[in-house]
């Protein structure tokens, strides 16, 4: 699916909830082969942004490709990765049948999943380091091993384009690692990986590709030119303080907001 | 002995006994995806809302056929269950106000029709008030075979979007990103809910029906985590308490169904809470106990 047209193409978006527009005329193009970040401040509109392009929100204007294709045409190539507290994790299913949903696409109607849908639900357990919990209850499981639960269903997708929904929230050192892993694996597999992401200290370790949202796009780019003092304060409105001058930021609290500058 | 070998050998309680075992297997199974995604009230509202549907389709057609009376309950419980999708859409009323709203206004307005038909003197009207609380012994073959026939029909479509149902109950977004239908699938599963409810209309009647989704449904998840299981137990369920309230009910002093039907079930429920491993509440107490035995002796071992 190399073709010349970007990964993803995202012309003139706006969404509007309620008349309060959340997303401003958002024009972001992501190249293939990238792992990018949204970050951007509480309300940007960052996980409206991958609702839209998934079409799980609708836009008021604006338009979406992916790889150069509606997202319509192209949803096999897509994997979703949504936030961990939208679901009902105490729902009466296994780990193995989360897993195994990521093949449902591709099933299509009326076929259920069989032998080999499990066993591309194994491989998937075993690349997020959870092959010996496939038969556990759901519930049983603690949040960054539900985290790479949702991981691993979107492995199953075998998309091209990924895109994840603060992958991060909640989890300890340890699965953060093991995660930021996996998705270096996808993109040295040639697949595009946006995740919308929090700590903007660890953007320029894990990323090479970075969108600041604040309703408009403030940069989108390689971290080496979007991710700079001057973008992190538009994108954050001066409540942030820069430690070393670097692109090594960390967000304070509103209350705190511009005492050390 | 003898009484459970007229059960059986009568024909009537035979043909009430298996409807109210096929009502019981429908409404356990479609209850399942009621309780996880948490509908419980939106089957409460539309049992309720059923009501002036029977009445005026009564009134329209002068027909007490099954079948009519079944459809004007599914088009009132289908209006009913959007009318409280549009109060939440267009005004600030929250989800459960909405259902509260409709709820009563529709089985007002229901219990009107019904004793203005009273008042009326309109002779067929007689069976009516059957709908509110359920009458086992007024079920003849052609209710039996109503339930039945739609019933099958209920659980085809739900076998054949199975697994569907299955990604729509858990994760509807992720359902929508993989292409799914998910407004269509979700008014699918709705309209299955409401079929569940008007078969039981006249068994249970429209002020219990709701038990009947919720409860078998409650008493399952106590004793499985897999979906599947679920479901077969709670039609399960559901079966033993319909024909346990049915029989008693058509036997007994003209007892009403629906109130024995749900105390049937409710002791399951009851039951399960209790005794489940894992999720029961005595487990829980023994687990509770064994942590503190545990925690007194390491305290013993280290002073």
């Amino acid at each position: 699916m190399h073709t010349a047209a970007a990964a993803i193409e995202v012309t003139d978006l706006t969404v509007a909830y309620h008349d309060t527009p959340v997303l401003w005329d958002v024009d972001v193009r992501v190249p293939h082969g990238v792992l990018m970040a949204i970050v951007g401040p509480n309300g940007a509109g960052k996980t409206t942004l991958i609702k839209a392009i998934l079409g799980l929100v609708r836009p008021a204007a604006g338009q979406t490709l992916i790889a150069g294709l509606p997202y319509a045409q192209q949803r096999q190539l897509v994997g979703y990765v949504p936030q961990r507290g939208s679901v009902d994790w105490d729902f009466p299913t296994s780990v193995l049948d989360v897993v195994m949903m990521g093949r449902y696409g591709r099933l299509g109607w009326f076929r259920r999943p069989g032998s080999r849908e499990r066993e591309l639900a194994l491989a998937a357990l075993e690349t997020v380091q959870l092959q010996q919990y496939a038969n556990r209850q759901i519930s049983q499981l603690s949040g960054g091993q539900q985290q790479r639960v949702f991981l691993a269903r979107a492995l199953v997708q075998d998309a091209q384009v990924y895109f994840m929904d603060e992958p991060f929230a909640g989890v300890d050192a340890v699965t953060e690692r093991a995660i930021i892993g996996v998705l270096q694996g996808l993109r040295a597999a040639g697949k595009t990986v946006v995740v919308v992401h929090h700590d903007l200290q660890t953007v320029p370790e894990y990323f090479d590709w970075v969108t600041l949202l604040n309703v408009r796009v403030i940069a989108c780019g390689p971290v080496a030119e979007a991710f700079t003092d001057e973008h992190l304060r538009r994108a954050y409105g001066g409540r942030i303080a820069f430690l070393g001058g670097g692109p090594s930021a960390e967000v304070q609290d509103a209350g705190h907001a511009g005492a050390p500058r | 002995m003898d009484a459970l070998r007229d059960v059986f050998g009568d024909y009537t309680l035979r043909s009430i006994a298996l409807g109210a075992a096929a009502l019981g297997v429908v409404s356990g199974i479609l209850g399942c995806f009621a309780v996880l995604r948490r509908q419980a009230l939106l089957g409460d509202a539309m049992s309720h809302a059923a009501l002036p549907g029977v009445v005026l389709a009564f009134m329209l057609t002068g027909s007490r056929a099954p079948l009519v009376l079944v459809c004007g309950a599914a088009l009132a419980g289908w209006l009913g269950a959007l009318a409280v999708l549009a109060i939440v859409r267009l005004s600030r009323i929250k989800e459960d106000s909405a259902f509260g709203l409709v709820l009563s206004v529709f089985f007002a307005i229901g219990m009107l029709l019904l004793s203005m038909l009273q008042r009326s003197g309109v002779g067929g009207q007689a069976g009516l008030d059957k709908y509110l609380f359920g009458q086992a012994a007024a079920l003849v073959t052609a209710d039996v075979l109503t339930i039945v026939a739609l019933g099958a029909v209920t659980l085809l479509l739900v076998a054949l979007f199975w697994k569907e149902f299955r990604v729509l109950s858990f994760d509807p977004a992720y359902a929508a990103s993989l292409g799914y239908p998910v407004r269509a699938l979700d008014i699918l599963l709705t309209s299955l809910i409401v079929m569940a409810i008007v078969i039981g209309l006249q068994l249970v009647g429209v002020v219990l029906m709701s038990a009947m989704l919720v409860a078998p449904a409650v008493a399952a998840r106590q004793w499985t985590n897999r979906l599947g299981a679920m479901a077969l137990l709670a039609g399960g369920f559901g079966a033993l308490a319909g024909v346990i309230g049915a029989v008693i009910s058509a036997t007994g002093r003209g007892l009403a169904t629906g109130p024995v039907i749900v105390v049937s079930i409710s002791v399951l429920v009851l039951a399960s809470l209790t005794f489940a491993p894992e999720r029961g509440m005595l487990a829980g107490w023994l687990r509770q106990r064994g942590n503190r035995r545990r925690h007194a002796t390491d305290d013993g071992a280290h002073p």
